[in-house]
């Protein structure tokens, strides 16, 4: 377990639990119009850039600035419009248009399986080894405590393939590839779930690869590989905020054991400690759906993300007060301890080698 | 706008705007455009009555989308309003004019609740803050309680307070269609001064076409609805085809006057009962039919308790999986505290407590 050792009293616990209960009732109790016309101006600004993107595709030399305004689009329809509004986060505005039950994202990934593996799985198993599928996606090692099998040693370069072709990781993910592989989970129990993806594959796939294309006639193959571009673009550019939000240095896991009996609290705390933070201007936070609040995010996954930034101060200073770390740094610092890890973890642990059979002895202290 | 129509109703540009829909790009240029959803502009808004210390009533003119397919005199529509800017809150209203075919103007008649908190009230608003171009959220015309295509020689109309409104609709379309046959028209109200449309139906009792109109007013004496007054208006009355309307009491002495008689027609609305603020009452499970005593706990377990297995996930308030339909009752939220008593609600059912009676879609 990578638990940097940080604890708090049951006390200080539950109080903890309290002080953030008390910021998210604050917060829904506030919600209003601004709430409402910020996400509607993000949503007209979003089908904008996709207008004007597929639109630029029949001009051939604008061709970079159409793939840069539909790959705006499609990051804004994934993370700020989408991964929000699939939490729930407007709700309570009772728009259809905008409702968790309805929505469907430009992503490969089913909206429903999507619900289940991030909604449900991730946002209650956070970091909990063997529990939460996000660590790895069933394909890499990204903790210490996943044990270490040759098949890692090409941990940076599945890193890679996962970020390059991420919607479709994320397609997979609830079919559950390596318990397939190891004979934990049988064909027949993802035949639903085939079904939902090759739906909504066909559907993207038309559009992006056929449909439009072909609308721009002999542009075809430009416009194709625009519309590959684009896609390609969003996948890199999600792929590396979420990194970034769970597997940064000093983000901690935790066992199974641990959090059985959780209470309000030590969820809360389990939250904190499992994620990171990405520093950057408003600009940023926008294009990374406010994931780069991810600490906020995992406290208040309901609470509509524009309102991070301004929990974020609140939630710091609770940190200093209980003195626990706030986990953020700047886009190329996190990005770097991200890589460093997905590197180190291809190797078996020094520390591991070390501990091959013996008596159990305690932990070496530091004089 | 049908080649239009076509063409926006395609499975080629759903295919090209999908995943969302159509309507979700339309909508951005001019609200008033639409595919599949139906949306009104309001025209006009006319005050019927407006008797102090009584809640006011307003008739609007409702110019809706190409995609509205008309209605039938009798039917309702429910109306969705942004009411403080953000949240929709959605009512059910019946429409007060004569049957409407697709894409054509129609008017509801709302009388604005008072008992409503301000923030939640769609009547309130419509009544005393809508204007003339606000847009207004519908759906298609709906309800069985409707006028046949062939009327009978003679029909019975019974409404009460509110219940006026189908009723009117259902008078508008016969002298629409001129039906040359009777129709008694009997209308219960508190008293002469809260009646609606009272030059209308005057005019309409005048006209020489048949029309019986008698508005009542049993606060002030006249008689109440008996079997043996609407006898005395109508022999043979339980073979008449009747549609009545109104409030409960009213029906409730309708159904008892008409005993099981298969000329009688009913619509009856019921006021959304608010929370008691304690827990015990009852709750139903509407999906199930199975009903359980109000526990106090949170419905997820109640309702397993008694033997259902709801879709869950968290058990915490934050995966969703658990979302049910609430339609009638409160429930307070156990992580908020807050209570909310909205008919036709989604909520969380591992973290709302009912309040009271509730009724769940489970
Ligand atoms: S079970 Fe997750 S929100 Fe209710």
């Amino acid at each position: 377990m990578t638990n940097p050792g940080i604890t708090l009293t049951t006390e200080q616990l539950e109080e903890f639990g309290d002080e953030l209960d008390a910021i998210r009732q604050r917060i829904l109790a506030d919600l209003g119009e601004a709430d409402a016309s910020y996400i509607r101006d993000v949503v007209r600004a979003q089908r904008a850039f996709e207008v004007a993107g597929r639109a630029l595709f029949y001009l051939p030399p604008a061709w970079p600035l159409a793939v840069a305004a539909l790959s705006i689009s499609k990051i804004l329809d994934n993370m700020e419009i989408g991964h929000n509004v699939m939490h729930g986060q407007y709700d309570w505005m009772g728009d259809p248009g905008l409702n968790s039950r309805m929505y469907e994202w430009d992503n490969v990934c089913p909206s429903e399986q999507w619900k289940n593996s991030h909604n449900y799985i991730h946002h209650t198993y956070t970091n909990i080894l063997g529990k939460d599928r996000d660590i790895g996606y069933g394909v890499l090692r990204m903790d210490e405590d996943q044990p270490w099998h040759p098949y890692y040693l090409g941990n940076p370069a599945y890193a890679f393939l996962l970020m390059v072709f991420f919607e479709w990781g994320v397609a997979m993910h609830d079919l559950e590839v390596e318990n397939l592989v190891a004979g934990r989970r049988k064909v027949e129990d993802n035949a639903a779930l085939h079904a939902g993806i090759m739906r909504k594959v066909r559907r993207q796939a038309v559009k992006d690869y056929l449909l439009f294309p072909a609308l721009t006639g002999p542009l075809f193959p430009l416009t194709l590989a625009g519309n590959a571009a684009a896609n390609l673009v969003r996948n890199v550019w999600a792929f590396n905020i979420i990194f970034c939000g769970h597997f940064p240095a000093g983000v901690a896991t935790f066992s199974q054991e641990e959090c059985e009996d959780e209470t309000r609290g030590q969820w809360y705390f389990r939250q904190l400690l499992g994620s990171a933070n990405i520093t950057g201007s408003r600009l940023f936070h926008l294009m990374t759906g406010n994931l780069s609040h991810q600490i906020e995010h995992h406290l208040f996954p309901d609470l509509p993300a524009r309102r991070y930034p301004e929990i974020a101060t609140e939630v710091r200073e609770l940190c200093e007060r209980y003195g626990l770390p706030y986990n953020t740094g700047s886009l190329g610092r996190q990005l770097g301890s991200v890589a460093a890890k997905i590197c180190r973890l291809a190797l078996p642990d020094r520390r591991e080698r070390s501990r091959t059979p013996g008596p159990v002895v305690a932990e070496p202290t530091a004089a | 706008m049908s080649l239009a129509g076509t063409v926006l109703r395609s499975r080629t540009l759903a295919a090209l705007t999908s995943p969302h829909s159509v309507d979700r790009y339309l909508e951005l240029v001019n609200p008033m455009w639409a595919a599949r959803e139906v949306r009104a502009r309001i025209v006009d808004v006319t005050r019927e009555v407006d008797v102090p210390g009584h809640p006011p009533v307003a008739t609007l003119t409702l110019q809706p989308t190409s995609t509205w397919r008309g209605h039938r005199a009798g039917q309702h529509v429910q109306v969705g309003v942004e009411v403080d800017g953000a949240r929709r809150t959605t009512r059910v209203f019946s429409i007060s004019s004569s049957d409407s075919r697709p894409g054509e103007r129609f008017t509801i008649t709302v009388r604005a609740n008072p008992d409503a908190s301000r923030r939640q009230s769609v009547s309130r608003w419509l009544v005393e803050h809508a204007r003339p171009g606000t847009v207004l959220h519908l759906s298609q015309a709906q309800g069985d309680f409707v006028l046949p295509d062939r009327v009978p020689e003679h029909v019975v109309m019974i409404s009460g307070g509110s219940g006026i409104t189908p009723v009117m609709s259902m008078l508008r379309s016969l002298q629409r269609r001129s039906h040359r046959g009777r129709v008694t028209f009997l209308h219960y109200a508190q008293s002469p001064e809260h009646q609606i449309f009272a030059g209308e139906l005057e005019e309409a009792r005048r006209s020489g076409h048949g029309i019986d109109v008698h508005l009542l007013h049993p606060e002030l004496g006249d008689p109440a609805l008996s079997p043996a007054y609407l006898h005395r208006l109508v022999p043979g009355y339980r073979d008449v085809a009747t549609w009545a309307c109104g409030p409960a009491p009213l029906m409730e002495a309708v159904l008892a006057s008409y005993d099981g008689s298969e000329a009688l027609r009913t619509e009856y609305f019921r006021p959304p009962r608010a929370g008691t603020g304690a827990s015990g009452g009852e709750l139903v499970f509407s999906r199930s039919g199975a009903a359980a005593a109000n526990s106090g706990a949170p419905l997820l377990e109640q309702a397993e308790a008694a033997g259902l297995t709801p879709e869950s996930g968290c058990r915490m308030g934050i995966c969703l999986s658990c979302v049910s339909r609430k339609s009638e009752g409160t429930v307070r939220n156990v992580v908020t505290g807050e209570e909310s008593s909205l008919p036709d609600e989604d909520i969380r059912i591992c973290v709302s407590a009912p309040v009271g009676d509730c009724t769940v879609y489970l």
